[in-house]
């Protein structure tokens, strides 16, 4: 009935105070910005490890083993895990040692010392998806570490697209280098991953048989094995018979630790979303107080006010219509704040999402990371800076509603 | 035969402090349709608590008030709102126009109220405007019009939502003599043409322009008849001229 008018009331008193507005909504303002933010942030991260982990394959198992801590079951022998894949072929599909150093890289007269090498064997490389199981790198050039190479120890190699470029040109295959004083032939280029390509980067990196690694690193055991289970869903299934087979060979659950992909992102994004939460809680205080400052300005409206309510209830206002004016009028005003706030949250979130995943992007090798709100956060921020007027607006209205006609029409 | 308005035996007590006011001391008033009557007295005389129960602002400690046949005295606030919303139209000293609010918004209100639909309520608004003249005023807002006629857009608005009672209280006490005496022209009109209008004032010169003078004095009636008996306007004790009204 009156909600037409009490909403343009609301609009154009708000605009004839524009300071006023402005400062009674700072408190909404801030409070939905940061939650929009918050919000953006971690839908960016949840995001990116959604990408990273459908990167690497749900299939993933890492295992760790490092004994009981006394030396004398650190033996644990890659034949024996190889053994372990071929009695299970319904829920394993391989695995691979995955032993990583970072030696000295020659070629000539050129030297790297901060190249990455990883030891492993031709399970690292799925042959579905044309790509390694741990970072997912595709081939740009030659092949990957066969079974042969690795089965006969070949001093062979396969090449990260930084040390292509800076130690070859580019034509690197069938190119010789000297790792810690090895000669080893390259048999294959990775693909670029990041778009700057840096010493030390993601794209800085060498894969080459286990126990060459373990030999040039004088160790003589695996600690850590990358398994892959027939698909994601058997993955746990694929745990399992990991975990009694390693049970059986320590006799102590302390002594190795199994963790599949879907488990680690799960961890991620579970810790990811307590620390989000606790954000989000800490942004709804400010909301809160913004609400305080819209029931405070009400007030004061109402005093400055009174006569106009004396009118209208003089003119046949009842109680409802008094407070349904004012309600609407705090439900404005925050619901401008809380449209004010999305922009900005939303300009926010752009900007340091953009500075973040730069950095991001050069840390995780070349994942993409980008701070979009998603809708349901902005309904919700808009929904809840909505509510927030209107609770905090219902006191006032009330006192408006409840005011006496004749006392309001005398009042100055 | 029922009266529009009528008041039995009404007592309004308020308790300031350790003293207690009779601001309405045993008050029985009848008024019929198509009356103009004024309600004199001078300051705590109890006019303007007269004033008040008439215009369904209050009610009465005791006794008992009839507005067209119902009774309003014990009615609650909302109740109230109602009557006054239907029944009766208000016209203040301070014309009491709302300034954020256009001219024609101003007399759609109580209409607003009224919960009648938007066309209707622009309709009939500028039919109220007509009727004082300023219909081509109605996009102005009330600071734009002079004092003279925005009394007249708050005559309009009280005539707006075609009420039973026309209810003006010292319509003229912020005019000066010719638009106050315009004014009253205007409500003279209003009776002629059929309107039942009730006018407080403190100041006879006005008073008479009625038909019939109710005198208060001390809450009680001291004088209730034609206007243009001389008894009309005999002040016992206080001449009763340029007093502020205070409740």
């Amino acid at each position: 009935m009156n909600y037409g008018q009490s909403f343009r009331l609301a609009v154009k008193s708000l605009a004839a105070s524009k300071m006023r507005s402005i400062l009674t909504m700072l408190g909404i303002i801030i409070g939905v910005a940061s939650v929009i933010v918050i919000l953006s942030l971690g839908n960016g991260v949840q995001k990116m490890i959604d990408e990273q982990v459908a990167k690497l394959g749900i299939n993933t198992i890492v295992t760790y083993t490092w004994g009981r801590g006394d030396g004398s079951t650190m033996d644990l022998d890659p034949a024996d895990m190889y053994k372990l894949v071929e009695e299970h072929p319904d829920v394993l599909s391989g695995v691979s040692p995955y032993v990583s150093l970072q030696p000295m890289i020659r070629r000539g007269d050129e030297k790297l010392e901060k190249s990455k090498l990883y030891g492993v064997s031709e399970v690292m490389f799925n042959s579905v998806s044309r790509s390694t199981i741990d970072g997912g790198e595709k081939l740009a050039q030659g092949r990957f570490l066969s079974a042969l190479d690795v089965a006969r120890r070949q001093n062979v190699c396969v090449i990260g697209a930084y040390l292509a470029q800076e130690l070859f040109e580019g034509s690197a295959l069938g190119q010789t280098l000297s790792i810690d004083g090895n000669r080893y032939t390259v048999i294959g280029v990775l693909e670029q991953v990041q778009e700057n390509m840096q010493e030390g980067g993601a794209d800085d990196q060498l894969y080459i048989p286990y126990e060459n690694a373990l030999e040039i690193m004088g160790e003589r055991y695996v600690t850590l094995y990358m398994f892959t289970s027939t698909s994601g869903a058997t993955a746990s299934a694929a745990k399992q018979v990991i975990d009694q087979y390693l049970f059986s060979y320590f006799q102590d659950p302390e002594a190795y630790y199994i963790q599949t992909m879907e488990e680690q992102a799960n961890m991620i994004n579970a810790m990811m979303g307590v620390a989000i939460g606790v954000l989000v809680a800490i942004a709804a205080i400010s909301l809160l107080v913004g609400g305080i400052g819209i029931m405070n300005i009400m007030l004061v409206s109402v005093t400055e006010r009174t006569r106009e309510i004396g009118i209208r209830k003089s003119l046949g206002a009842k109680r409802k219509d008094i407070r349904r004016q004012f309600v609407i009028e705090a439900g404005t005003t925050s619901a401008v704040g809380g449209l004010l706030g999305i922009g900005l949250g939303y300009l926010l979130a752009t900007g340091v999402g953009s500075l973040l995943g730069a950095s991001l992007s050069a840390q995780m090798n070349g994942a993409t990371f980008s701070a979009t709100p998603t809708f349901a956060s902005v309904a919700i921020s808009f929904g809840v800076s909505v509510g927030i007027g209107i609770l905090f607006g219902y006191l006032p209205a009330n006192k408006a509603a409840k005011l006496n006609p004749i006392d309001a029409l005398r009042y100055d | 035969m029922n009266h529009l308005i009528e008041l039995k035996n009404v007592y309004k007590i308020y308790q300031m402090g350790e003293e207690t006011v009779h601001a309405l001391d045993g008050v029985n008033i009848a008024i019929d349709q198509g009356e103009f009557v004024a309600i004199v007295g001078s300051s705590g005389s109890g006019k303007s608590t007269a004033m008040n129960i008439i215009g369904c602002l209050d009610v009465p400690t005791s006794g008992s008030y009839h507005l067209g046949g119902v009774d309003v005295s014990t009615m609650d606030d909302d109740q109230q709102a109602e009557i006054r919303n239907k029944m009766l139209g208000f016209i203040f000293q301070q014309y009491n126009l709302i300034p954020k609010l256009s001219v024609l918004e101003n007399v759609e209100l109580p209409l607003l109220y009224a919960g009648l639909p938007a066309d209707e309520r622009r309709a009939r608004a500028i039919r109220a405007l007509e009727r004082v003249g300023l219909a081509e005023k109605h996009k102005n807002l009330p600071s734009q019009l002079s004092g003279g006629q925005q009394q007249r857009v708050s005559i309009a608005r009280a005539l707006a939502g075609s009420p039973s009672v026309i209810l003006a209280d010292e319509p003229t006490g912020a005019l000066d003599s010719r638009t106050g005496r315009e004014v009253l022209g205007f409500l003279k009109k209003l009776n002629r043409e059929g309107d039942t209008v009730v006018l407080i004032t403190h100041d006879n010169s006005i008073a008479v322009r009625a038909d019939r003078i109710i005198r208060l004095q001390d809450g009680k009636i001291i004088y209730d008849g034609d206007a243009h008996d001389p008894r009309a306007v005999v002040q016992p004790g206080s001449d009763g001229e340029g007093e502020e009204d205070s409740p």
